[in-house]
């Protein structure tokens, strides 16, 4: 009983599959361009989820660079005359205010005001314009970000006013080439600053901003010296914890509507980016892109199941004649059925082999072209195959069930 | 020589087939009664239209009857399903045909090999090999096992199809104008293999319409109009070695002269 069981489940499919095979075999070029619409379905597929995938992690991964749970406050907008100026114009944001939220909000770690300004600066013999910001020595360790030389500025260098500064490696190399920048001056406005130290590349920033052209001193000494503003252009905020985010940027709404003397109902003068809430929404949308890719790529899976079908047809209506004959000698419907089946399913199943390969070797090539590292996963790889075993199902059982209802004496005539 | 035993492998009872060709309702048998013995070789011939196909589609069990019993060894073959036809097809008919029916792009023995596939329960692939040599080997074409049918001529594929109707032991082989696309010649080389697989045991019926044919069988049933005209074993029966060996002379004749 149970050998009769495992002959009908297990040795008669196989010798079966060893029937289409030969099939299979017999048209070779046929059955490769029939597998091809597959081959293409599934590569597709996989390079697609692939890409995407890539593209979300490159994008997550400069979210990230930002810096750990971080909060940035922009001073509000100015108005004159109608004339918006933009975040961070408004001369609402003091020092007071960063000392205040570093001092009451219970889950700040850091506070780092900045002052942002373009500025031509000069060493070496040469010119170059970058961007200066005024910092707080707090402000590496609240974007995550490592020196390969030197030291950070302390805080005595930000009560002192120190004409001293970090270089970015950009601008580094664009003054002085080779040469180690630490120790060297460069002239800002025409005020020397001993440089102390070079920061670690990180590459472009969120919105293209080359984050390794940069010079950073002591906010104070950008303030007093370099820009003579009284008030920030903005604040990084670092929290303690990422679940802690929402809850120190309502303390630090409440605490600068108080200190700004905000009525109810009165706008706020000042606006909080949530790094964490970026990440979110650029995390969905790059979802959303992938998902996207990803159905595109699965309807040329499916037009290459269509194909499947087309060939399994005009394949059925080729051999009626073997189909006769194999009824003739003894096949039941269920062998006949079980053999175009299997074939069906070894054309979907060898595109899904190649298709894949095929993904693998194409996202590489993508990620060499796009500049970052396509992400292969093996549940795109899994979907595909399972994917293609269920279109060689689907595609497969109308012509299988056709040739099986086949009747023997006209099949057997048929030419 | 065997001798047709009492036990008959086919018993038709009033065996009536009616085809319904949209409003038309063709009587392709009307109540055909016949028994064959074991053993026998019997030619069922008969004019195009005179139902003759229509019987042999009901003994091969292709075809059922509209009406009456038709018994293969024993077994009522009237209400059987698909499935259990195929299974008698395969365990006890061995299959004929005029235009051959091998498989093409395939070779001798996996054309022999074929109804092996499908035999409950199922035979090891050795023994297959094995039996498909064995029944080549029977119809004169051992040394073509590995040849497809596009490399044989006629009378080669006629015997491999012979070799493929043997390979499962039938109890009934059915020749459907076995020799309708031969020349003459092998056609009385491949009636000499049916003489002889008869003479070992094997019942054989054929249908033709070649008297020169059916001579070379045992019994003539002739059929008219979807009834059996005549019924008769055959007195003058040929033997096909010596109409061979009458060619041969002939040809040999031929190029003296």
């Amino acid at each position: 009983m149970i050998f009769t069981l495992f002959q009908s489940l297990v040795l008669r499919p196989l010798l079966t599959g060893m029937i289409a095979f030969r099939a299979l075999r017999r048209n070779t070029m046929r059955s490769i361009l029939t597998a091809l619409g597959i081959i293409i379905g599934v590569g597709a597929v996989v390079a697609m989820v692939a890409v995407g995938n890539g593209a979300q992690a490159k994008i997550e991964s400069q979210v990230a660079a930002l810096g750990q749970n971080l909060l940035i406050v922009f001073a509000g907008n100015r108005k004159s005359g109608g004339v918006n100026s933009g975040l961070g114009t408004a001369s609402t944001l003091t020092l007071e205010d960063a000392a205040a939220i570093a001092r009451e909000v219970l889950d700040v770690v850091a506070v780092s005001p900045e002052i942002s300004t373009t500025a031509q600066v000069i060493a070496n013999g040469r010119n170059w314009s970058t961007s200066v910001l005024g910092e707080s020595p707090g402000y590496l360790q609240i974007r995550d970000w490592e020196l390969s030389a030197g030291a950070m500025f302390s805080d005595r260098d930000v009560r002192a006013a120190s004409k001293v500064a970090v270089i970015g490696p950009k601008t580094a190399n664009q003054l002085f080439g080779p040469i180690n920048p630490v120790g060297q001056t460069v002239r800002v406005k025409n005020i020397p600053f001993i440089i102390i130290a070079l920061l670690t590349s990180k590459g472009a920033g969120m919105g293209g901003n080359d984050q390794d052209d940069r010079l950073i001193i002591p906010y104070t000494t950008a303030m007093k010296r370099v820009t003579g503003d009284k008030t920030l252009r903005s604040l990084n905020v670092q929290v303690a914890s990422a679940e802690r985010m929402t809850r120190a940027q309502e303390a630090i709404q409440n605490l600068l509507r108080q200190r700004h003397r905000l009525q109810p109902g009165k706008e706020n003068d000042y606006n909080i980016l949530n790094q964490k809430e970026i990440a979110d929404t650029v995390g969905n949308i790059s979802r959303v892109i992938t998902l996207m890719l990803g159905s595109i790529a699965g309807m040329s899976l499916v037009v290459g199941g269509i194909g499947i079908m087309n060939i399994m047809l005009v394949s059925v209506t080729e051999r009626t004649r073997e189909i006769g004959i194999r009824i003739a000698v003894g096949a039941q419907g269920f062998d006949i059925m079980l053999q175009f089946l299997i074939e069906a399913i070894t054309l979907s199943l060898f595109g899904g082999t190649i298709g894949v390969l095929v993904g693998i070797g194409a996202s590489r090539l993508t990620a060499v072209f796009a500049g970052f590292s396509a992400i292969v996963s093996t549940d795109s790889i899994v979907l595909a195959f399972s994917v293609s075993f269920a279109i060689g199902v689907f595609f497969g059982i109308y012509p299988a069930r056709k040739a099986a209802a086949l009747n023997p004496i006209d099949a057997l005539r048929y030419e | 020589m065997s001798v047709p035993s009492i036990a008959p492998v086919i018993q038709l009872r009033d065996v009536v087939k009616t085809y319904q060709t949209g409003e038309v309702e063709v009587r392709a048998v009307r109540g055909v009664s016949l028994e064959i013995g074991r053993g026998d070789f019997v030619a069922i011939m008969g004019a195009s239209g005179s139902g003759k196909s229509t019987l042999m589609n009901i003994l091969g069990c292709l075809d059922q009857p509209t009406s009456g019993d038709y018994l293969l060894d024993g077994v009522n073959v009237a209400g059987l399903a698909r499935n259990q036809l195929a299974k008698l097809r395969n365990r006890k008919l061995g299959f004929v045909f005029q235009s051959f029916n091998l498989l093409p792009r395939t070779t001798a023995i996996e054309n022999v090999e074929l109804p092996m596939f499908y035999t409950h329960p199922l035979i090891s692939l050795g023994v297959q090999r094995r039996r498909a040599l064995a029944a080549l080997e029977k119809v004169g074409l051992g040394g073509r096992a590995g040849h497809r049918p596009n490399q044989l001529s006629g009378g080669q594929q006629q015997r491999i199809a012979i070799a493929r109707a043997l390979v499962n032991q039938p109890e009934l082989v059915l020749a459907d104008e076995p020799t309708g696309n031969l020349d003459s010649r092998t056609s009385v080389e491949i009636m000499g293999l049916f003489q002889a697989l008869n003479e070992s045991g094997i019942t054989v019926v054929m249908v033709t319409h070649e008297l020169e044919i059916a001579s070379y069988s045992r019994r003539v049933v002739v059929m008219r109009d979807g009834h059996v005209l005549t019924d008769a074993v055959n007195e003058t029966r040929l033997r096909a070695e010596d109409e061979i060996a009458a060619l041969d002379h002939a040809h040999r004749q031929a190029s003296l002269a």
